[in-house]
């Protein structure tokens, strides 16, 4: 069965002001479905055609790597949004290890900001389960993914330029401080 | 002595409508100047301060990661607004375009080998059209590496430089790079890429 584009579980304008809807529309119908129709033409005929998209980032390279995670990584982006739903951090297992590793949330968003600022290029910053139960922040370039290092990916933020040059250009910073606003904590806390 | 941000040749809207002049100017003044002072700050008080860009990228393996994205994206964008014109575009000729038929078959093959490299290459990057002992290659690199760089898969001298980082072509072409890399040969400056393999 090929791999399908998931809907946006949202309007493309309900991120607004942090991301604009021509962004979503853009990121999600274009970025988004490239990397599926990509995936789709690469996988015939070889021995991932009916891999999952998991096996895919633990197992492949090249081109069938690149697309394959990058439909995981925007499906995960995309579905840890909603805008003034739940801004909150609600008592959880989740919040309890959040102050255990970081003592605060405002210190595990500085810690990812700063990931966030830093990563030159094209990739993704990630907040992750180690093995052994403990939080930690992470860099990867292009469509890297933590699943591939046995890492468990909780929260992340796509920083390709074209998650936030239509809204923001070079001021990559004012996009991550933004992101905070929209992040959906009840879907961050029910990953961990 | 401290590296300064070059003026263009041309003004900000010279080369539209292939290149906006909104991209334009965010790309010199945020994007290049960034790289500028950032390489600028990296490299002061150091035994580097005094050497050239060229000197400093030839070596770049024995320096700190900030020098060889800093220094790449100083030399790179230099390159770049360089070797473009809003009298580009056209047709090689005479020693380049010999040497262009001479190692890739045809203007032609060598286009589409260039555009092959700048449209694949995964993430930020640049493609090259590179002189190495008078025999040309294409290529591309990651992020802001070049071919003066030690760590070059394909070293030379660059004569043509391709951004295809997204800030590049974004806010006119969006997803659609390959249209960027068509749009680029319009632009091109054939008389400045001849002197540079001269
Ligand atoms: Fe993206
Ligand atoms: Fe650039």
């Amino acid at each position: 069965m090929p791999f399908e584009l998931p809907k946006l579980p949202y309007a493309y304008e309900a991120l607004e002001p942090v991301i604009s809807k021509k962004t979503l529309e853009f990121h999600h119908d274009k970025h988004h479905a490239a990397y599926v129709n990509n995936l789709n033409n690469l996988v015939k005929g070889t021995k991932f055609e009916n891999a999952t998209l998991e096996t895919i980032i633990k197992e492949a390279d090249g081109g069938i790597f690149n697309n394959g995670a990058q439909v995981w990584n925007h499906t995960f982006y995309f579905e840890q949004f909603g805008k003034d739903k739940y801004d909150v951090l609600k008592v959880s297992s989740f919040s309890e290890v959040v102050y255990r590793d970081y003592g605060s949330l405002d210190i595990l968003k500085d810690k990812f900001s700063t990931a966030a600022k830093t990563l030159f290029g094209s990739g993704w910053v990630w907040l992750v389960e180690k093995k052994d139960g403990k939080l930690d922040i992470i860099q990867t370039s292009n469509a890297g993914n933590p699943l591939r290092d046995g890492l468990k990916p909780i929260l992340t933020c796509d920083v390709w330029e074209h998650a936030y040059y239509i809204d923001y250009q070079n001021r990559r910073p004012d996009y991550i401080e933004s992101f905070w606003k929209i992040i959906d904590w009840e879907v961050i806390a029910n990953r961990y | 002595m401290s590296f300064e941000l070059p003026k263009l040749k041309y003004a900000y809207d010279a080369l539209e409508p292939n290149i906006d002049a909104r991209t334009m100017e965010i790309h010199h003044t945020k994007h290049h100047a960034a790289y500028t002072n950032n390489l600028n700050n990296a490299i002061k008080d150091t035994d580097l301060a005094n050497k050239s860009i060229e000197e400093i990228l030839k070596n770049i393996s024995k320096h700190p990661v900030a020098i060889r994205n800093n220094g790449g994206g100083f030399y790179n964008h230099n390159l770049f607004w360089d070797i473009m014109s809003p009298k580009g575009g056209g047709l090689p000729k005479g020693d380049l375009l010999d040497a262009i038929n001479r190692d890739f078959g045809s203007f032609e093959k060598f286009k589409e080998l260039f555009n092959n490299a700048a449209a694949t290459r995964f993430g930020s990057g640049w493609a090259w059209l590179v002189k190495n002992e008078g025999k040309l290659f294409v290529s591309s690199t990651p992020n802001q590496d070049n071919p003066l760089m030690d760590i070059a898969e394909v070293k030379g001298t660059p004569i043509i430089g391709l951004d295809v980082w997204e800030h590049a072509y974004y806010l006119k072409y969006q997803n659609r790079r390959p249209e960027y890399i068509d749009a680029f040969w319009n632009v091109i400056d054939w008389d400045q890429v001849t002197k540079l393999f001269m």
